[in-house]
């Protein structure tokens, strides 16, 4: 279980530049569930995944993991408990090493790096096992170098790299954006064959409603640092793409006006949309 | 060129493979230009030979050399990663510390070891071979013994960067963000690879003066673009990333890159004298640093008109 309360960011604090990137952000989330987070440009998607991965510290706030404050905990620290996979298919990987190589990095994810060596048979066999269970014939490409690999390759090895150690939670940031259509729809559905299989927590930010609401189990929409609504269950399966647009405007709409007649939209609907977001909080 | 001057060049070449592997750390696997090795270079020298000619055994003046060169390297990462300034500028202001450090440590701008032991002593029972080769006895003791260091630390830096730490290090060169979302500490690691890299460069400097016969405050200037100039040969004759080739290559890269300098000096090739050295390393890593940029248009023209 993860649990995020009263978490505040400010980036370029006290500077003309200061930005409250997120403001007093609560979010809990079950074992095993699925969430996905949707919301503009700048709402803070990116800090909350930040925030939960160590890179971004709140000024006030606390994140608590299993029971376990992590707050103070550093990014390197918290890797034990949290994989990532970035946006950029740059970030996730090390051109510069090998197929292997990166594989090996992320096999030790979380335990004390010594002096053994990195690569033997017995590793290399498990990595081309499971580079074989993504069909892209990487498995026989494991001493060629990351830089050498697509997009969508250098995604799925991410993926298939921060799974490589029993951790507890994942979070993805706009993983398929960089993709091309085919592509991010082989990646999206591994994603979803990895996250079933190992039962994880996860997190997927995601620029698509559709993808939004056809993955996980949970949506959850940010508006400048905020969570604006929060549906699962049935209420969740019912919900269309249009639906979600409604949503999506009148979040903004309420932010403008609180009487939401900017939007044309009717306060019977505003109350609804209230209501669903106190109801699965 | 004669015997004597190419022996003399492999002998300078095999102290400089040191700092290439040196600056290979810093430079290459930790993408951490440091220039502290200007600085370390002579440190080392000045370590061992204030020891040595102050009566202490050359192996501790050599360990103590590496231990003071790994110090300095901690300083310049200290003022990059603790007070955030620039790697380059943190590398120059331990490097100018050092100068005045150098001095106060010699005492004196020079000191010359002659009639002293060395860690070359260590090496002496090699004397039957070098004898039956026929070859000249003492620079051909001093190129085996060097030869026999290099190889050992060059082998350990292989077995250390394939291993999951120096993984770790890579990685936290090669992209720090994905480094640390591994769980690996890039700090840590900054600190201890320039600190190693750092520590090999004294280790050259003390062997430097050992076989020299001297340490001078002066012999610093250059280091790390000579170190630089060994890597980037290197790197052009052999085109790899594997880690063992790689630093391999460092080796042969200082090694052909101070016989091709013996020979220019020696054909009076342009009329160069030994004191262009510095000039002519300069030249050529910018024209190493330039070529690339410059060719890789067109390459991308040619790869175009391909397809
Ligand atoms: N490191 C940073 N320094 C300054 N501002 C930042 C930084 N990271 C994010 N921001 C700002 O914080 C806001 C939220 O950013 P982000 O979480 O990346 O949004 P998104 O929801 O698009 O992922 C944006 O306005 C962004 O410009
Ligand atoms: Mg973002």
């Amino acid at each position: 279980m993860i649990s995020l309360s009263d978490v505040h960011v400010t980036f370029g604090r006290g500077t003309p530049l200061e930005h409250r990137a997120l403001r007093g952000l609560d979010l809990t989330i079950p074992e095993g569930e699925f969430v996905t987070v949707i919301g503009s440009n700048g709402a803070g998607k990116s800090t909350l995944l930040n925030v939960l991965s160590g890179t971004a510290r709140p000024e006030r706030g606390s994140i608590i993991v299993d029971g376990t404050d992590v707050t103070r905990w550093s990014a390197p620290k918290r890797a034990k408990l949290i994989a990532r996979v970035f946006q950029d298919p740059m970030a996730g990987t090390c051109e510069r090493l090998s197929i292997e190589e990166n594989m090996a990095l992320a096999f030790s994810r979380g335990s004390v790096r010594r002096f053994g060596r990195a690569l033997d048979a017995s590793r290399r066999a498990l990595f081309r096992e499971k580079l074989s269970m993504l069909g892209l014939g990487l498995e026989n490409r494991l001493s060629d170098s990351m830089g050498l690999l697509s997009g969508g390759q250098r995604q799925a090895v991410s993926l298939l790299m921060s799974t490589l150690t029993g951790m507890k939670i994942l979070l993805l940031d706009e993983h398929t954006a960089a993709l091309d259509p085919r592509t991010a729809a082989f990646v999206l559905d591994l994603t979803r064959r990895i996250v079933e299989e190992q039962k994880l927590t996860a997190l997927m930010v995601t620029h698509s409603m559709r993808d939004a609401l056809d993955h996980g189990t949970r949506t959850v929409m940010l508006h400048e640092g905020t969570i604006v609504f929060d549906i699962a269950g049935d209420q969740r399966k019912s919900l269309d793409v249009p639906d979600m647009l409604n949503l999506f405007r009148q979040a903004r709409g309420d932010e403008l006006s609180d009487d939401n007649l900017l939007l044309g939209m009717g306060a019977k609907q505003a109350a609804a949309v209230r209501a669903g977001k106190t109801a699965s909080s | 060129m004669n015997l004597i001057s190419l022996i003399g060049a492999v002998e300078i070449g095999l102290v400089f493979a040191l700092v290439a592997l040196g600056v290979y750390i810093s430079f290459r696997v930790l993408d951490f230009p440091d220039l502290t090795v200007d600085g370390s270079f002579p440190l080392g020298a000045a370590v061992a030979a204030a020891m040595i000619s102050g009566g202490i055994n050359p192996i501790t003046g050599t360990l103590a050399a590496i231990v003071a060169g790994c110090l300095a390297g901690i300083v310049t990462a200290w003022l990059n990663i603790r007070f955030g300034i620039l790697h380059l500028l943190a590398g120059i202001l331990t490097m100018t510390a050092l100068f005045s450090v150098n001095l106060r440590i010699m005492g004196r701008p020079n000191i010359p070891l002659m009639n002293q032991p060395t860690v070359i002593d260590l090496f002496a029972w090699l004397r039957p071979l070098v004898e039956a080769s026929g070859l000249p006895g003492r620079p051909t003791l001093k190129v085996l013994a060097l030869l026999i260091i290099v190889s050992v630390v060059g082998a350990l830096l292989a077995r250390f960067l394939t291993s999951e730490f120096g993984l770790a290090m890579r990685a936290t060169g090669a992209n720090p963000r994905m480094a640390q979302a591994q769980g690996i500490p890039t700090e840590m690691h900054t600190y201890i690879g320039v600190a190693m890299a750092n520590g090999l460069v004294a280790l050259a400097g003390a062997l430097f003066a050992q076989t020299a016969g001297f340490a001078d405050v002066t012999v610093g200037t250059g280091t790390a673009i000579a170190g630089l100039a060994a890597v980037i040969l290197g790197e052009t004759i052999f085109r790899t990333r594997s880690i063992v080739i790689g630093i391999f290559s460092c080796v042969f890269g200082a090694i052909a890159y101070r016989i091709a300098i013996a020979l220019a000096l020696n054909t009076g090739w342009l009329g160069l004298q030994s004191s262009d050295l510095n000039l002519v390393t300069a030249v050529l890593v910018a024209m190493a640093l330039i070529l690339p940029k410059v060719a890789n248009p067109m390459r991308s023209l040619l790869k175009r008109s391909a397809t």
